[in-house]
């Protein structure tokens, strides 16, 4: 009986959440259904970075660089080229992902510090191209005037909706599978994992892939939501933002992410009201993480829960 | 597989640290369904004779075949697809998963199905079967909800070596698996390791002597990276230099 009324639990509050969601907006001021649009965008990206960070224990500091050349490409191929909006989606995504399929080459050997210099290494490199191949970026000043492609915030804020639900509903069934599970195998002894006979190298290189795919589509969707794309959206500043989101919020979860994604995006907005130094404020929130709730703020939950 | 061969052949292999040879020409042969112990003061070589087995380390020199097959440059991964499986002397296991976590992880490690994406583990219902079947072997079944890092050291040691024989290996090393046991835990790992699979090779390390010439037929006295003895057991416990290794030479008349 017990167990009943827990899955009824489990299936009626994501259900309660689409259904807020999608009722919401027609209620709320645009800056508001403009707000929650950034926190579904910003919930994948950090999501598919807890792929990586949470699950397969990977820290990667250049997660914000798929994010940014997905957007860039849609950008550029939608000012400068004219392309179609199915070609700038479709070239978006497979543009971030053949990028992370390369980059995974070269970080999938390294663990630990390592692997977060070579990814903060990498996605400097990204951020350097963005700021300096002008003729394709438009350096400093990014691209803007990405063509509108649903009228009415509400139209984009549904599609978002939906995006986000599936991006969600995919994630979750990813890291429940077997695949998935290996990964959390490798997060707690890789060696285990190799002398048990899995090619961990493959699962970690894999994992990084399939997390660069998703913030793909995180991409895709901010470039044509902000209409513009800059060398900030992909700088270490927007990679420390993603991975605060998941420490925040609670590696390994896919929920904590989520809402470390709201908390951050919220606060930015708020915060950037009254002062410029955000950036302080990130900080001193990522020190209170650390200090007050290291395994993030959704595992606070879990732990009271077995130590009743 | 070839039944005309032996299950594991050693021949002089060596690895060096640097200047050090800390296995040096070490030659040794395993038949299926084996019980072999490999014993020898600390410092000998054991562990690292395990790792080159078993792949965590690379042989500097010689050649290490399984069942015919050269194995001496495969990664640990192939090597347990193809039938070796270890435990390690300080336990590594995935503290924060559940019992039942860490047996169908090693359940899935060597099935085509850990590559499926698209697929909840828990709807594949043979994959359960056989790791409530394995936690039952092993006596782990009341303790399947709990947390690895939770439990007693003994049941740790239990857990490792039900992942090591989840994927049905033809070779099992087994690294101290008695170490840091009380005296009622190690009874039951020995009864535990009585009940293995009679077709498969075991490898032992072992420093209680009662155990290893209790459990195994065959022992190999390993000290300072080499092969000092190697025969039945009756033989080895008769050996003087054996003896002179484990109680201190006498000093030689002048």
């Amino acid at each position: 009986m017990a167990e009943f009324r827990q899955i009824g639990w489990k299936a009626s509050v994501p259900t309660l959440v689409i259904v807020l969601l999608a009722a919401v907006p027609p209620f709320l001021s645009s800056y508001w259904v403009g707000l929650l649009t950034q926190i579904m965008i910003f919930a994948i990206l950090a999501m598919s970075l807890d792929i990586l960070l949470g699950y397969t224990g990977l820290p990667s500091l250049g997660h914000a660089g798929f994010f940014g050349v997905a957007a860039y490409t849609v950008a550029v191929l939608a000012t400068a080229y004219h392309a179609g909006f199915w070609t700038c989606v479709a070239s978006g995504i497979i543009i971030g992902t053949l990028l992370s399929a390369a980059f995974g080459l070269l970080v999938s050997h390294v663990r630990d510090v390592y692997f977060l210099m070579i990814t903060l290494a990498l996605g400097m490199v990204l951020w350097g191209l963005s700021n300096r191949w002008i003729t394709v970026t438009g350096g400093d000043n990014g691209i803007s005037g990405i063509p509108r492609v649903m009228t009415g915030p509400i139209t984009f804020y549904e599609v978002t909706l939906l995006i986000f639900i599936g991006c969600t509903a995919l994630m979750m069934l990813f890291i429940s599978s077997p695949f998935g599970f290996t990964l959390k195998g490798i997060r707690e002894s890789e060696s285990r994992m190799k002398s048990l006979g899995v090619n961990t190298w493959l699962h970690c290189y894999l994992s990084y892939v399939i997390a660069g795919a998703f913030a793909s589509v995180a991409g895709v969707l901010w470039a044509y939501y902000n209409a513009f794309v800059g060398p900030t959206y992909l700088d270490l500043t927007a990679s420390s933002e993603v991975f605060l989101m998941v420490t925040l919020g609670g590696p390994g979860t896919l929920v904590g992410p989520a809402l470390g994604a709201g908390a951050i995006v919220l606060l930015k907005n708020v915060i950037s009201a009254y002062t410029q130094r955000w950036l302080m404020i990130l900080g001193a929130i990522y020190i209170m993480t650390i200090l007050g709730a290291p395994q993030g703020l959704w595992n606070l939950r879990r732990r009271s829960r077995s130590r009743a | 597989m070839d039944c005309s061969h032996p299950c594991l052949v050693l021949e002089n292999v060596s690895r060096d640290f640097g200047g050090l040879r800390a296995v040096d020409s070490v030659n040794l042969t395993i038949q299926p369904g084996e019980r072999h112990a490999l014993i020898g003061p600390n410092g000998a070589g054991k562990t690292t004779l395990f790792n080159l087995i078993s792949g965590e380390l690379r042989a500097t020199d010689g050649t290490i075949s399984f069942f015919g097959a050269d194995v001496t440059r495969l990664a640990p991964d192939r090597r347990a697809a193809r039938g070796i499986a270890r435990t390690f002397q300080i336990t590594k296991l995935f503290p924060n998963l559940t019992v039942l976590e860490n047996v169908l992880l090693a359940c899935e490690a060597l099935d085509r199905r850990k590559f499926t994406m698209h697929r909840p583990l828990a709807s594949y219902r043979d994959l359960a079967q056989k790791a409530a079947n394995l936690l039952e072997a092993f006596g782990l079944a009341q303790l399947r909800q709990e947390l690895v890092r939770n439990l007693s050291h003994g049941d740790q040691r239990k857990v490792d070596v039900a992942l090591s024989m989840a994927g049905r290996p033809q070779l099992l090393l087994l690294d101290e698996p008695m170490a840091g046991l009380s005296p009622g835990e190690s009874h039951s790992m020995h009864e535990l390791l009585e009940k293995l699979d009679s077709t498969i090779a075991v490898l032992l390390i072992e420093h209680d002597m009662d155990v290893a010439f209790a459990f195994a037929e065959k022992i190999t006295v390993l000290s300072q990276g080499r092969v000092l003895t190697e025969g039945h057991k009756d033989e080895v416990r008769a050996s003087r230099t054996v003896q002179q290794i484990y109680l201190g030479a006498e000093e030689p008349p002048c």
